[in-house]
Protein backbone atom coordinates (compact mmCIF):
# COMPACT_ATOMS: atom_id res chain seq x y z
CA UNK A 1 0.00 0.00 0.00
CA UNK A 2 2.84 2.39 1.18
CA UNK A 3 4.40 2.13 -2.41
CA UNK A 4 1.32 3.16 -4.17
CA UNK A 5 1.11 6.09 -2.24
CA UNK A 6 4.08 7.31 -2.30
CA UNK A 7 3.78 7.03 -6.56
CA UNK A 8 0.41 8.79 -6.02
CA UNK A 9 2.06 11.59 -3.65
CA UNK A 10 4.77 12.10 -6.33
CA UNK A 11 2.72 12.36 -9.27
CA UNK A 12 0.76 15.11 -7.05
CA UNK A 13 4.29 16.75 -6.99
CA UNK A 14 5.00 16.22 -11.05
CA UNK A 15 1.45 17.99 -11.74
CA UNK A 16 2.78 21.04 -9.55
CA UNK A 17 5.72 21.12 -12.08
CA UNK A 18 3.53 20.63 -15.20
CA UNK A 19 0.69 22.67 -14.82
CA UNK A 20 2.50 25.40 -14.43
CA UNK A 21 5.07 24.52 -17.74
CA UNK A 22 2.09 24.38 -19.50
CA UNK A 23 0.84 27.64 -18.47
CA UNK A 24 4.28 29.19 -19.82
CA UNK A 25 3.93 27.02 -22.88
CA UNK A 26 0.66 28.51 -23.46
CA UNK A 27 -0.72 24.94 -23.59
CA UNK A 28 -3.11 25.61 -20.74
CA UNK A 29 -5.24 28.52 -19.15
CA UNK A 30 -4.12 29.80 -16.12
CA UNK A 31 -7.35 29.11 -14.85
CA UNK A 32 -7.46 25.40 -15.61
CA UNK A 33 -3.51 25.30 -13.86
CA UNK A 34 -5.11 26.62 -10.53
CA UNK A 35 -7.45 23.55 -10.65
CA UNK A 36 -4.71 21.07 -11.33
CA UNK A 37 -2.60 22.58 -8.82
CA UNK A 38 -5.30 22.34 -5.81
CA UNK A 39 -6.43 18.65 -7.00
CA UNK A 40 -2.36 18.58 -6.61
CA UNK A 41 -2.24 19.75 -3.30
CA UNK A 42 -4.84 17.75 -2.13
CA UNK A 43 -3.81 14.66 -3.19
CA UNK A 44 0.02 15.47 -1.45
CA UNK A 45 -1.66 15.95 1.78
CA UNK A 46 -3.83 13.02 1.40
CA UNK A 47 -1.17 10.38 0.57
CA UNK A 48 2.01 12.08 1.70
CA UNK A 49 1.38 11.44 5.63
CA UNK A 50 1.30 7.35 5.44
CA UNK A 51 4.25 7.21 4.21
CA UNK A 52 6.73 9.96 5.38
CA UNK A 53 7.89 9.39 8.90
CA UNK A 54 7.11 10.53 11.45
CA UNK A 55 10.42 12.36 12.85
CA UNK A 56 11.47 11.74 16.56
CA UNK A 57 11.68 15.29 17.94
CA UNK B 1 19.43 2.42 11.60
CA UNK B 2 16.51 4.51 12.56
CA UNK B 3 17.03 7.75 10.79
CA UNK B 4 16.69 10.31 14.11
CA UNK B 5 15.59 14.02 13.35
CA UNK B 6 18.15 16.72 13.19
CA UNK B 7 17.27 19.31 15.93
CA UNK B 8 15.71 22.76 14.36
CA UNK B 9 17.58 25.66 13.58
CA UNK B 10 18.18 27.81 16.10
CA UNK B 11 16.52 25.43 18.62
CA UNK B 12 17.72 26.55 21.70
CA UNK B 13 17.82 23.19 23.88
CA UNK B 14 16.23 20.52 24.72
CA UNK B 15 17.52 17.33 22.30
CA UNK B 16 19.95 14.95 23.30
CA UNK B 17 23.53 15.49 23.85
CA UNK B 18 22.76 19.02 24.98
CA UNK B 19 25.69 18.98 27.46
CA UNK B 20 28.04 16.29 25.83
CA UNK B 21 29.46 15.92 22.36
CA UNK B 22 27.66 13.90 19.97
CA UNK B 23 28.83 10.25 19.86
CA UNK B 24 30.89 9.36 15.94
CA UNK B 25 28.29 6.75 15.38
CA UNK B 26 25.16 9.29 15.66
CA UNK B 27 26.81 11.51 13.40
CA UNK B 28 24.25 11.52 9.59
CA UNK B 29 24.97 12.06 6.36
CA UNK B 30 23.97 14.27 3.86
CA UNK B 31 20.22 13.33 2.82
CA UNK B 32 19.64 14.84 6.36
CA UNK B 33 21.16 18.40 6.27
CA UNK B 34 20.25 18.80 2.48
CA UNK B 35 16.12 18.29 3.29
CA UNK B 36 16.61 20.13 6.84
CA UNK B 37 17.92 23.35 4.55
CA UNK B 38 15.74 22.87 1.74
CA UNK B 39 12.44 22.79 4.06
CA UNK B 40 13.52 26.01 6.59
CA UNK B 41 14.46 27.82 4.14
CA UNK B 42 11.57 27.96 2.29
CA UNK B 43 9.33 29.56 4.58
CA UNK B 44 6.44 32.73 4.94
CA UNK B 45 8.77 35.71 5.05
CA UNK B 46 10.36 34.78 1.68
CA UNK B 47 6.96 35.91 0.28
CA UNK B 48 7.49 39.33 1.36
CA UNK B 49 11.39 39.27 0.73
CA UNK B 50 11.01 38.56 -3.06
CA UNK B 51 8.95 41.60 -3.20
CA UNK B 52 10.93 44.11 -1.17
CA UNK B 53 13.16 43.89 -3.47
CA UNK B 54 11.49 44.88 -5.89
CA UNK B 55 9.99 47.80 -4.11
CA UNK B 56 13.26 48.89 -3.20
CA UNK B 57 13.98 49.19 -6.84
CA UNK B 58 16.85 46.72 -7.24
CA UNK B 59 17.57 46.45 -11.08
CA UNK B 60 17.48 42.50 -12.99
CA UNK B 61 21.41 42.32 -12.72
CA UNK B 62 21.79 42.81 -9.37
CA UNK B 63 18.87 40.58 -7.83
CA UNK B 64 20.12 37.58 -10.67
CA UNK B 65 23.66 37.73 -10.01
CA UNK B 66 23.29 39.63 -6.27
CA UNK B 67 21.40 36.73 -5.01
CA UNK B 68 24.19 34.30 -6.73
CA UNK B 69 27.49 35.44 -5.23
CA UNK B 70 25.18 36.75 -1.91
CA UNK B 71 23.97 33.40 -1.12
CA UNK B 72 26.80 31.49 -1.61
CA UNK B 73 28.83 33.77 0.59
CA UNK B 74 26.22 32.14 2.60
CA UNK B 75 27.14 28.35 2.18
CA UNK B 76 30.84 29.20 2.42
CA UNK B 77 30.37 30.86 5.84
CA UNK B 78 28.48 27.92 6.65
CA UNK B 79 31.23 25.16 5.57
CA UNK B 80 34.31 27.32 6.39
CA UNK B 81 33.33 28.93 10.01
CA UNK B 82 30.83 27.29 11.34
CA UNK B 83 30.76 23.39 10.53
CA UNK B 84 34.31 22.80 10.97
CA UNK B 85 34.05 24.38 14.66
CA UNK B 86 30.65 22.24 14.73
CA UNK B 87 32.44 18.61 13.87
CA UNK B 88 35.44 19.31 15.84
CA UNK B 89 33.64 20.23 18.94
CA UNK B 90 30.41 18.53 18.50
CA UNK B 91 28.42 20.95 21.12
CA UNK B 92 25.52 22.71 21.14
CA UNK B 93 25.90 26.49 20.42
CA UNK B 94 24.36 27.03 24.06
CA UNK B 95 26.95 24.51 25.60
CA UNK B 96 29.70 26.26 24.35
CA UNK B 97 28.88 29.75 25.16
CA UNK B 98 28.32 28.63 28.75
CA UNK B 99 32.19 26.96 28.26
CA UNK B 100 32.91 30.54 27.02
CA UNK B 101 30.93 33.65 28.19
CA UNK B 102 29.36 31.78 31.62
CA UNK B 103 26.05 31.18 32.83
CA UNK B 104 24.53 34.25 33.35
CA UNK B 105 25.93 35.98 29.80
CA UNK B 106 24.16 32.90 28.10
CA UNK B 107 21.06 33.74 29.86
CA UNK B 108 21.48 37.33 28.41
CA UNK B 109 21.91 35.83 25.49
CA UNK B 110 19.06 33.78 25.72
CA UNK B 111 16.68 36.84 26.39
CA UNK B 112 17.91 38.64 22.89
CA UNK B 113 17.19 35.10 21.44
CA UNK B 114 13.81 35.29 22.57
CA UNK B 115 12.90 38.67 21.98
CA UNK B 116 13.91 38.40 18.31
CA UNK B 117 12.23 34.91 17.65
CA UNK B 118 9.02 36.57 19.42
CA UNK B 119 9.32 39.47 16.62
CA UNK B 120 10.28 37.35 13.59
CA UNK B 121 7.33 34.75 14.28
CA UNK B 122 4.97 37.83 14.30
CA UNK B 123 5.94 38.88 10.97
CA UNK B 124 5.67 35.20 10.00
CA UNK B 125 1.89 35.49 11.49
CA UNK B 126 1.47 38.98 9.54
CA UNK B 127 2.30 37.02 6.30
CA UNK B 128 -0.56 34.09 6.97
CA UNK B 129 -2.72 36.78 7.82
CA UNK B 130 -2.79 38.29 4.05
CA UNK B 131 -4.06 34.83 3.41
CA UNK B 132 -6.58 34.71 5.90
CA UNK B 133 -8.19 38.16 5.33
CA UNK B 134 -8.68 37.07 1.99
CA UNK B 135 -12.41 35.63 1.49
CA UNK B 136 -13.24 38.84 4.11
CA UNK B 137 -12.17 41.18 1.50
CA UNK B 138 -9.88 42.77 3.99
CA UNK B 139 -7.80 45.59 3.53
CA UNK B 140 -4.15 44.73 3.18
CA UNK B 141 -1.48 46.97 4.98
CA UNK B 142 0.64 49.66 2.73
CA UNK B 143 3.38 49.08 2.24
CA UNK B 144 4.42 52.42 4.28
CA UNK B 145 1.69 51.69 6.90
CA UNK B 146 3.48 51.54 10.21
CA UNK B 147 0.28 50.63 12.38
CA UNK B 148 -2.75 48.52 12.40
CA UNK B 149 -4.98 50.13 9.25
CA UNK B 150 -8.31 47.99 10.24
CA UNK B 151 -9.98 45.97 12.78
CA UNK B 152 -9.90 43.55 10.55
CA UNK B 153 -6.44 42.81 9.77
CA UNK B 154 -5.98 42.77 13.81
CA UNK B 155 -8.55 40.13 13.84
CA UNK B 156 -6.78 38.53 11.35
CA UNK B 157 -3.50 38.20 13.63
CA UNK B 158 -5.28 37.56 16.62
CA UNK B 159 -7.12 35.05 14.90
CA UNK B 160 -3.68 33.20 13.10
CA UNK B 161 -1.39 34.30 16.34
CA UNK B 162 -3.76 32.03 18.82
CA UNK B 163 -3.86 29.79 16.56
CA UNK B 164 -0.58 29.27 15.94
CA UNK B 165 0.49 30.04 20.17
CA UNK B 166 -2.16 27.21 21.17
CA UNK B 167 -0.50 24.37 18.77
CA UNK B 168 3.02 25.44 19.29
CA UNK B 169 2.15 25.45 23.40
CA UNK B 170 0.15 21.86 23.01
CA UNK B 171 1.63 20.00 20.25
CA UNK B 172 4.80 21.02 18.65
CA UNK B 173 5.89 17.48 17.09
CA UNK B 174 2.60 17.41 15.03
CA UNK B 175 3.40 20.86 13.83
CA UNK B 176 6.85 20.03 13.09
CA UNK B 177 5.43 16.67 11.00
CA UNK B 178 2.95 19.13 8.96
CA UNK B 179 6.20 20.94 8.31
CA UNK B 180 7.85 18.04 7.05
CA UNK B 181 5.33 16.98 4.48
CA UNK B 182 4.82 20.67 3.43
CA UNK B 183 8.38 21.27 2.67
CA UNK B 184 8.56 19.55 -0.64
CA UNK B 185 5.24 20.65 -1.68
CA UNK B 186 5.73 24.39 -0.73
CA UNK B 187 9.35 24.49 -2.17
CA UNK B 188 7.43 23.44 -5.77
CA UNK B 189 4.47 25.59 -5.06
CA UNK B 190 6.98 28.83 -4.74
CA UNK B 191 8.78 27.35 -8.39
CA UNK B 192 5.14 26.86 -9.75
CA UNK B 193 3.88 30.81 -9.17
CA UNK B 194 7.15 31.88 -10.86
CA UNK B 195 6.55 29.88 -13.90
CA UNK B 196 2.70 30.37 -14.00
CA UNK B 197 3.54 33.80 -13.21
CA UNK B 198 5.65 34.62 -16.62
CA UNK B 199 3.39 34.54 -19.23
CA UNK B 200 1.28 37.30 -16.84
CA UNK B 201 4.55 39.59 -17.32
CA UNK B 202 4.69 38.96 -21.40
CA UNK B 203 7.71 36.02 -20.89
CA UNK B 204 6.74 33.09 -23.26
CA UNK B 205 10.17 32.01 -23.59
CA UNK B 206 13.50 31.92 -21.44
CA UNK B 207 15.07 34.05 -24.08
CA UNK B 208 12.69 37.03 -23.39
CA UNK B 209 13.31 36.49 -19.60
CA UNK B 210 16.01 39.23 -18.91
CA UNK B 211 14.69 41.48 -21.64
CA UNK B 212 11.40 42.08 -19.98
CA UNK B 213 12.55 41.49 -16.19
CA UNK B 214 14.51 44.33 -16.62
CA UNK B 215 11.71 46.24 -18.26
CA UNK B 216 8.52 44.91 -16.04
CA UNK B 217 9.97 43.45 -12.74
CA UNK B 218 13.54 44.55 -11.28
CA UNK B 219 13.28 47.86 -13.24
CA UNK B 220 15.97 49.94 -10.67
CA UNK B 221 13.31 52.20 -9.70
CA UNK B 222 11.97 52.06 -5.45
CA UNK B 223 8.32 52.24 -5.05
CA UNK B 224 7.56 55.54 -3.59
CA UNK B 225 8.62 56.14 0.00
CA UNK B 226 11.81 53.20 -0.28
CA UNK B 227 15.08 53.77 -0.39
CA UNK B 228 17.29 52.58 -3.59
CA UNK B 229 18.68 49.03 -2.87
CA UNK B 230 22.04 47.99 -4.90
CA UNK B 231 24.38 44.78 -6.44
CA UNK B 232 25.33 45.43 -2.51
CA UNK B 233 22.63 45.65 -0.72
CA UNK B 234 21.03 42.47 -2.40
CA UNK B 235 24.40 40.36 -2.15
CA UNK B 236 24.95 41.66 1.74
CA UNK B 237 21.72 40.95 2.55
CA UNK B 238 21.21 37.09 0.83
CA UNK B 239 24.94 37.03 2.79
CA UNK B 240 23.38 38.20 6.20
CA UNK B 241 20.34 37.19 6.68
CA UNK B 242 21.05 34.04 8.11
CA UNK B 243 24.12 35.75 9.70
CA UNK B 244 23.25 34.39 13.60
CA UNK B 245 23.40 31.02 12.12
CA UNK B 246 26.43 30.73 10.26
CA UNK B 247 28.70 33.14 10.94
CA UNK B 248 27.25 33.62 14.71
CA UNK B 249 27.03 30.22 14.95
CA UNK B 250 23.47 29.29 16.29
CA UNK B 251 24.15 26.01 13.74
CA UNK B 252 26.83 24.33 15.52
CA UNK B 253 23.78 22.62 17.27
CA UNK B 254 22.73 21.72 13.98
CA UNK B 255 26.71 20.39 12.58
CA UNK B 256 27.73 18.98 15.46
CA UNK B 257 25.83 15.79 13.89
CA UNK B 258 27.55 16.23 10.25
CA UNK B 259 30.31 13.35 9.80
CA UNK B 260 32.46 15.69 7.88
CA UNK B 261 32.40 19.43 8.05
CA UNK B 262 32.08 19.97 4.17
CA UNK B 263 28.49 18.84 5.04
CA UNK B 264 27.96 22.08 4.84
CA UNK B 265 28.08 22.50 1.66
CA UNK B 266 24.17 21.09 2.15
CA UNK B 267 23.15 24.67 3.46
CA UNK B 268 23.46 25.34 -0.58
CA UNK B 269 19.96 23.42 -0.93
CA UNK B 270 18.16 26.38 1.32
CA UNK B 271 20.14 28.71 -0.24
CA UNK B 272 19.66 28.16 -3.57
CA UNK B 273 16.07 26.34 -3.74
CA UNK B 274 14.53 28.43 -1.14
CA UNK B 275 15.89 31.69 -0.86
CA UNK B 276 16.96 32.00 -4.53
CA UNK B 277 14.60 30.93 -6.01
CA UNK B 278 11.42 31.60 -3.91
CA UNK B 279 12.68 35.30 -3.78
CA UNK B 280 12.48 35.34 -7.47
CA UNK B 281 9.44 33.88 -7.60
CA UNK B 282 7.83 36.37 -5.13
CA UNK B 283 9.40 39.18 -7.16
CA UNK B 284 7.48 38.27 -9.75
CA UNK B 285 4.30 38.00 -8.35
CA UNK B 286 4.79 41.32 -7.06
CA UNK B 287 5.74 42.53 -10.03
CA UNK B 288 2.33 41.16 -11.36
CA UNK B 289 0.28 43.19 -9.10
CA UNK B 290 2.46 46.33 -9.61
CA UNK B 291 1.99 46.22 -13.31
CA UNK B 292 -1.59 45.82 -13.07
CA UNK B 293 -1.97 49.13 -10.88
CA UNK B 294 1.42 51.00 -10.49
CA UNK B 295 -0.82 52.56 -6.57
CA UNK B 296 -1.34 49.34 -5.62
CA UNK B 297 2.23 48.83 -3.54
CA UNK B 298 1.11 46.96 -0.63
CA UNK B 299 3.26 43.64 -0.12
CA UNK B 300 0.44 41.04 0.80
CA UNK B 301 1.38 37.59 -0.20
CA UNK B 302 -2.00 36.27 -0.22
CA UNK B 303 -3.65 38.17 -2.48
CA UNK B 304 -1.09 38.02 -4.64
CA UNK B 305 -0.05 33.99 -4.24
CA UNK B 306 -4.24 33.66 -5.20
CA UNK B 307 -4.28 35.18 -8.22
CA UNK B 308 -1.61 33.31 -9.62
CA UNK B 309 -2.03 30.00 -7.93
CA UNK B 310 -5.62 29.78 -6.87
CA UNK B 311 -6.64 28.20 -3.17
CA UNK B 312 -2.83 26.49 -3.85
CA UNK B 313 -1.49 30.08 -3.66
CA UNK B 314 -3.62 30.75 -0.12
CA UNK B 315 -2.84 27.67 1.46
CA UNK B 316 1.12 27.52 0.66
CA UNK B 317 0.99 31.35 2.11
CA UNK B 318 -1.15 29.81 5.32
CA UNK B 319 0.91 27.05 5.86
CA UNK B 320 4.56 28.48 4.84
CA UNK B 321 4.03 31.37 7.60
CA UNK B 322 2.09 28.82 10.16
CA UNK B 323 5.17 25.86 10.15
CA UNK B 324 7.97 28.41 10.21
CA UNK B 325 6.37 30.79 13.14
CA UNK B 326 5.40 27.51 14.77
CA UNK B 327 8.69 26.03 15.87
CA UNK B 328 10.14 30.01 16.28
CA UNK B 329 7.16 30.38 19.01
CA UNK B 330 8.30 27.29 20.47
CA UNK B 331 11.77 28.37 20.11
CA UNK B 332 11.60 31.82 21.71
CA UNK B 333 9.67 30.00 24.77
CA UNK B 334 12.29 27.61 25.14
CA UNK B 335 14.88 30.57 25.13
CA UNK B 336 13.01 31.96 27.62
CA UNK B 337 12.83 28.97 29.85
CA UNK B 338 16.43 28.45 29.45
CA UNK B 339 16.74 31.62 31.60
CA UNK B 340 14.20 30.48 34.29
CA UNK B 341 13.83 26.76 33.90
CA UNK B 342 11.22 26.26 36.28
CA UNK B 343 8.95 28.55 34.44
CA UNK B 344 6.12 26.35 32.82
CA UNK B 345 6.61 25.93 28.94
CA UNK B 346 3.18 26.22 28.48
CA UNK B 347 3.05 29.82 29.79
CA UNK B 348 6.01 31.10 28.49
CA UNK B 349 5.02 29.62 24.95
CA UNK B 350 1.99 31.60 25.12
CA UNK B 351 3.75 34.41 26.34
CA UNK B 352 6.65 34.44 23.61
CA UNK B 353 3.06 33.54 20.79
CA UNK B 354 1.40 36.68 22.79
CA UNK B 355 4.65 39.19 22.28
CA UNK B 356 4.74 37.84 18.38
CA UNK B 357 0.91 38.14 18.04
CA UNK B 358 1.24 42.11 19.23
CA UNK B 359 3.95 42.36 17.12
CA UNK B 360 2.44 40.87 14.25
CA UNK B 361 -0.76 43.78 14.20
CA UNK B 362 1.79 46.59 13.06
CA UNK B 363 2.80 46.35 9.68
CA UNK B 364 5.73 47.92 10.08
CA UNK B 365 7.02 44.88 11.20
CA UNK B 366 6.73 43.14 8.08
CA UNK B 367 7.30 45.67 5.66
CA UNK B 368 10.61 46.75 7.06
CA UNK B 369 10.94 43.14 7.14
CA UNK B 370 14.59 43.91 5.11
CA UNK B 371 16.05 45.85 8.11
CA UNK B 372 14.62 43.57 10.92
CA UNK B 373 16.28 40.67 9.62
CA UNK B 374 19.00 42.29 9.64
CA UNK B 375 19.32 43.63 12.81
CA UNK B 376 18.59 40.51 14.20
CA UNK B 377 21.39 38.62 12.73
CA UNK B 378 23.63 42.11 14.00
CA UNK B 379 22.51 41.58 17.23
CA UNK B 380 23.66 37.69 17.75
CA UNK B 381 26.52 37.86 15.43
CA UNK B 382 29.46 39.13 18.03
CA UNK B 383 28.73 36.03 19.71
CA UNK B 384 30.26 33.83 16.94
CA UNK B 385 33.36 36.00 16.70
CA UNK B 386 33.85 35.33 20.24
CA UNK B 387 33.25 31.66 19.50
CA UNK B 388 35.78 31.72 16.11
CA UNK B 389 38.24 33.34 17.98
CA UNK B 390 37.95 31.19 21.21
CA UNK B 391 38.46 28.32 18.75
CA UNK B 392 40.85 29.17 16.62
CA UNK B 393 43.12 31.88 18.14
CA UNK B 394 43.37 31.63 22.27
CA UNK B 395 46.12 29.20 22.38
CA UNK B 396 48.47 31.21 19.81
CA UNK B 397 47.54 34.52 22.00
CA UNK B 398 48.11 33.07 25.54
CA UNK B 399 44.61 32.82 26.17
CA UNK B 400 42.76 29.87 27.44
CA UNK B 401 40.18 28.58 25.56
CA UNK B 402 36.64 27.78 27.79
CA UNK B 403 37.42 30.07 30.00
CA UNK B 404 34.54 30.80 32.25
CA UNK B 405 34.47 27.05 32.88
CA UNK B 406 38.21 26.71 33.22
CA UNK B 407 37.77 30.32 35.69
CA UNK B 408 34.29 28.85 37.14
CA UNK B 409 33.00 32.62 36.70
CA UNK B 410 29.32 32.70 35.62
CA UNK B 411 30.33 36.02 33.94
CA UNK B 412 32.93 36.63 31.10
CA UNK B 413 33.33 40.15 31.09
CA UNK B 414 35.89 40.14 28.13
CA UNK B 415 32.80 37.96 26.27
CA UNK B 416 30.22 40.52 27.55
CA UNK B 417 31.74 43.77 26.91
CA UNK B 418 32.91 42.35 23.40
CA UNK B 419 29.07 41.93 22.77
CA UNK B 420 27.86 45.19 24.07
CA UNK B 421 31.00 46.95 22.98
CA UNK B 422 30.65 45.90 19.15
CA UNK B 423 27.31 46.51 19.22
CA UNK B 424 27.53 50.21 20.45
CA UNK B 425 30.22 51.18 17.50
CA UNK B 426 28.31 49.37 15.00
CA UNK B 427 25.08 52.11 16.01
CA UNK B 428 27.52 54.67 15.78
CA UNK B 429 28.84 53.57 12.02
CA UNK B 430 24.88 53.49 11.42
CA UNK B 431 24.70 57.16 13.18
CA UNK B 432 27.48 58.66 12.54
CA UNK B 433 29.09 57.44 9.69
CA UNK B 434 26.01 56.49 7.72
CA UNK B 435 26.83 53.31 6.96
CA UNK B 436 23.40 51.08 6.32
CA UNK B 437 22.58 47.91 8.62
CA UNK B 438 22.72 45.43 6.14
CA UNK B 439 26.31 46.46 5.84
CA UNK B 440 27.48 46.41 9.47
CA UNK B 441 28.12 42.91 10.44
CA UNK B 442 31.04 42.52 8.32
CA UNK B 443 32.90 45.26 9.99
CA UNK B 444 31.11 44.36 13.09
CA UNK B 445 32.43 40.65 12.93
CA UNK B 446 36.70 42.59 13.08
CA UNK B 447 35.70 44.57 15.77
CA UNK B 448 34.15 41.80 18.18
CA UNK B 449 37.21 39.22 17.17
CA UNK B 450 40.07 42.08 17.81
CA UNK B 451 38.04 43.18 20.86
CA UNK B 452 37.58 39.49 22.63
CA UNK B 453 41.10 38.99 22.22
CA UNK B 454 42.12 41.89 23.80
CA UNK B 455 39.88 42.09 26.05
CA UNK B 456 40.20 38.54 27.39
CA UNK B 457 44.30 39.80 27.65
CA UNK B 458 43.54 41.87 30.30
CA UNK B 459 40.87 39.81 31.29
CA UNK B 460 42.13 36.50 31.52
CA UNK B 461 45.21 38.31 33.88
CA UNK B 462 43.30 39.24 36.33
CA UNK B 463 41.82 36.35 37.21
CA UNK B 464 43.81 32.96 38.28
CA UNK B 465 42.49 29.96 37.43
CA UNK B 466 43.99 28.51 40.98
CA UNK B 467 41.22 25.25 41.86
CA UNK B 468 39.86 25.67 38.46
CA UNK B 469 39.05 22.87 36.26
CA UNK B 470 42.14 22.42 33.80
Amino acid sequence: MKPTLMIVSILALAVLLVAPAAVFLQKMELTTCKHWMFAATVIWFATAPFWMKRKAQ
Amino acid sequence: MQEEALPAQGEAEGGEYEREPVPENRTKGWKSFIGMYAGEHAAGTEFMIGPLFVAHGVSAFDVLVGLLVGNLLAVLSWTFLCAPIAVKKRLTLYFQLEKICGVRLVELYNLANGVLFCFLAGAMISVSATAVGIPFNMPMPGLNDMYPNSIGWIIAVFAVGAVISIVAAYGYDTVAHIANIAAPWMVLVFLACGVAALPELGIYSLGDFYAIAKEKVWTGVPVEGQSQFTFLHVMFFAWFCNLAMHIGMSDLSIFRFAKKARMGLASGAGMYLGHYMAWIAAGLLYAIQLNADRTDTAVAPGPMAWKIAGMTGIICVIVAGWTTANPTIYRAGLAFQGIRPKWSRFKVTMAAGLVATLGACFPALVMKLLDFVALYGLILMPMGAIIFMDHYFSARFGLHEYYAEKARIVFNWAAGLTWFVTLALCVALNKFAGVEIFFLALPGWFIAAILYIALSKFYQKSITLEGAVS
